[in-house]
């Protein structure tokens, strides 16, 4: 690669040709304050004039987050007409929003505020009128309030970069400029995934979860039997929310804060994707022997769900008809569970931690409703909110001990529903089962390592007793997109395909504790690339440290079936533990 | 997209495949349908995306960045008044509220008939001439308060074309 000849603040640098100053500036120690710095670009570019400073060879003063360096070029960032530009800009930024940040959910994790501080910005300097302001909480999952919005258009550019969709976009024009759906439309009526991959990119508080911890305050006062489930990608992320390294697996002090909050029970939902596996399996095999709807695709993933009923009803008859773990595993609990111990199945509320915004519509869906009139999953709270309630309830979450999950009838689970988290983690899980069922042996070696990684598809070949399993994952519709394609023109040569919502698979989900490089000065310039591979080996270590690695070889699923359910697909599981899927979904209702 | 004839979704997609060589086709399609239909409603904008692969969200941005672009239908004369500096001071103004009053529409409104849409343009150019007023592309020079009812009557009576 090419090298130039820069200055910065005088002293000699030599830094890639073609890189931009801000990027330049980093390399060599610089760290210009700046609204986008290291967020891959994603953002309408240079729109904010936050990371100005002073280039020779230029006029004015540039934004170095767009402007490249050239040889000779003598950058200067701490001249007083630099540090006054950059405050004015976040000034003006700040004169159209809404500054209630002492109630706002991002505050702590907002870059605007951030910026603020950095640059210096003064209070009220530029006072008048504000955009008209929408807030749409109309859906379960994600809060829109544009007079939070700065119009970066990170979010417009992830939901087209992860998906394909740009379900968000910039509307009207000048001062009247907002970003939404299409006519300002709410999520709910705009084809949205409901993903939250938007949400782990705004800088400010306008996009954001709906949070629902005040409904397990609710429940707890109303003396409700409170019980929670972890999903396997929160305890690779969690301890983030308090200050850990990224990737660092914190099961046993999320399980110890969980006890400490009050729930009566904490399980892990690696028991319903255990169960799922069973389910999920046989039912695959089932297809292949009855000459089934083929490829079969996996369930798992709400947002995929949401895409699948708005952009390919005509495939639903493709996905498996098992719900989703935590719903499986809501559903056993409130039946199963309920009657072994005594419990009214309508004093029970039933709390899913998720990395996952998707997950709160999902848990509303009129299909995952039992015949009782019950929802199978209360209430879903991200690993974010999770953070929060930790935090407000005064648990030093660093200094708990290690403690373990409730299992005392349900809730042991085994590596294979660990890995459920990461893309390509429950085609692995499902594919341990079903070469155990066609073989009539275990896998040697258990791992799959065809299936694991982060191409945007991924796919294989085994060979099961002469039975060929070709199969193939994708995450991110964008990729989904191009095996359901091939479907559609009868072209797909696969058995069996698993399909995540968002890029990364769960441990990148859209409720997942935030990556912002700004607040995280321990952790590597390229983090943004790294912390899926990261929270992807948390979920890898856990599935090693664990004696059974494969669904069907769980004590606790052994036994479910033995006492409850009969056999994978029988009639009671198929009431209790698959769904169905909505063909008619307007895009835009 | 139930209510859009067979006819105009196969014209849209025909204006769609237009185009479908350039890199950046949607200004092109949108301004020969809004040229076409005299409007861009939403439906037709989800079928220009199914097209193109051009989000909805994105092209309801250009829709409603540019004037030029309507997302409501316009009347069958679209009245122009031009507002910029030089035909204001010569009682622009004035012209563009008697419209306002007779028709009894705001700038930006259509009237209930249909027949006429009222704008208020911009410098469109013509300031030797201010005040300066257009009908569907029609000039009118040097306008006046007193000219205005006349020249309604005129277009309600279909004289002009």
């Amino acid at each position: 690669m090419a090298k130039v000849n820069i200055k910065i603040e005088g002293i000699p640098f030599q830094v890639e040709a073609g890189s931009t100053i801000l990027e330049a500036a980093k390399a060599c120690g610089f760290e210009i304050p700046s609204l986008c710095a290291y967020n891959h670009g994603e953002c309408s570019k240079a729109s904010c004039r936050v990371c100005l400073v002073e280039a020779t060879g230029a006029r004015g003063l540039v934004a170095s987050c767009v402007y490249p360096v050239a040889e000779g070029m003598e950058i200067t960032i701490s001249s007083p007409k630099a540090v006054a530009a950059r405050r004015t800009s976040v000034e003006l930024l700040l004169s159209n929003h809404n500054k209630n940040c002492q109630q706002c959910d991002k505050n702590g994790q907002c870059e605007l505020l951030h910026v603020a501080q950095l640059t210096g910005a003064r209070e009220g300097m530029y006072e008048g009128a504000k955009t008209p302001t929408t807030v749409d909480q109309l859906t379960p999952s994600i809060k829109r309030d544009t007079s939070k919005c700065i119009l970066c258009g990170r979010c417009v550019e992830r939901c087209k970069n992860a998906h394909g969709l740009g379900i968000l976009g910039f509307e009207k024009r000048g001062f009247n400029t907002i970003v939404a759906p299409a006519e300002n439309r709410s999520f709910a009526n705009s084809p949205c995934l409901l993903c939250g991959q938007c949400v782990t990119v705004c800088p400010t508080g306008a996009l954001m979860e709906v949070s629902e911890l005040d409904k397990i305050d609710a429940a707890m006062k109303a003396g409700k039997y409170v019980v929670v489930q972890t999903a396997p990608a929160v305890r690779a992320a969690i301890g983030e929310e308090f200050g850990m390294p990224i990737g660092t697996l914190a099961t046993g002090k999320m399980v110890a804060a969980l006890k400490r909050l009050g729930f009566k029970k904490v399980f892990d939902t690696n028991f319903g994707a255990d169960l799922t596996i069973m389910e999920e399996a046989n039912e695959l095999l089932s297809r292949v022997k009855e000459g089934g709807t083929l490829p079969m695709i996996t369930s798992c993933s709400p947002g995929w769900i949401n895409y699948a009923e708005y952009n390919y009803p005509d495939l639903l008859p493709h996905l498996s008809s098992c719900k989703s773990p935590h719903e499986m595993f809501g559903a056993i609990l409130k039946t199963y569970y309920a009657k072994k111990n005594g419990i009214d199945p309508k004093d029970m509320f039933v709390v899913s931690v998720m990395p996952c915004t998707a997950k709160k519509f999902e848990k509303d869906r009129p299909e995952l409703v039992n015949k009782d009139g019950l929802k199978d999953v209360d209430c879903v709270i991200t690993t974010r909110e999770l953070g929060k309630l930790i935090r407000r309830s005064g648990i030093i979450f660093n200094k708990l001990p290690d403690e373990e999950f409730d299992n005392d009838i349900v809730g042991e689970y085994t590596g294979a529903g660990v890995i459920f988290g990461v893309t390509g983690g429950v085609m692995e899980a499902a594919l341990r089962t079903a070469a155990a069922v066609l073989t009539g042996k275990e896998l040697q070696p258990v791992e799959l390592h065809d299936v694991r990684g982060f191409d945007g598809i991924k796919e294989a070949t085994y060979d099961f007793a002469g039975t060929q399993v070709k199969v193939a994952v994708a995450h991110g519709m964008r990729n989904a997109k191009v095996l359901l394609d091939q479907i559609r023109e009868g072209k797909s040569p696969y058995l069996f395909i698993e399909i995540m919502c968002c890029p990364g698979g769960c441990i990148a989900g859209g409720g997942q504790p935030y990556v912002k490089p700004c607040f995280l000065p321990n952790e590597g310039d390229d983090i943004l690339d790294t912390f899926r591979a990261k929270r992807a080996a948390a979920l890898y270590q856990e599935d090693e440290l664990k004696a059974e690695r494969v669904s069907h070889r769980n004590p606790q699923i052994i036994q479910l079936y033995d006492e409850f359910l009969g056999k994978p697909n029988s009639h009671l599981a198929h009431e209790l533990l698959h769904t169905h899927y909505n063909p008619n979904r307007k895009k835009f209702d | 997209m139930a209510h859009l004839q067979e006819a105009a979704v196969k014209q849209i997609n025909e204006i769609c495949d237009r185009y479908a060589n350039e890199t950046t086709p949607l200004m092109m399609i949108l301004s020969d349908i809004q040229k076409e239909y005299g409007y861009i409603p939403l439906e037709v904008q989800e079928l220009v995306s199914a097209r193109t692969g051009i989000s909805v969200a994105e092209i309801y941005g250009v829709v409603t960045f540019y004037s030029f672009f309507s997302l409501k239908p316009k009347g069958k004369y679209v009245i122009g008044c031009c507002l910029g500096t030089a035909c204001y001071v010569k009682g622009a103004q004035q012209v563009i509220d008697k419209f306002s009053d007779i028709l009894k529409i705001k700038p930006g409104e259509t009237t209930e008939d249909g027949l006429f849409t009222l704008d208020a343009l911009r410098c469109i150019g013509a300031c030797g001439i201010a005040p300066a007023v257009q009908i569907n592309g029609k000039v009118y020079p040097k306008m006046t308060v007193d000219a205005v009812p006349k020249l309604i009557d005129e277009y309600k009576a279909g004289g002009i074309a």
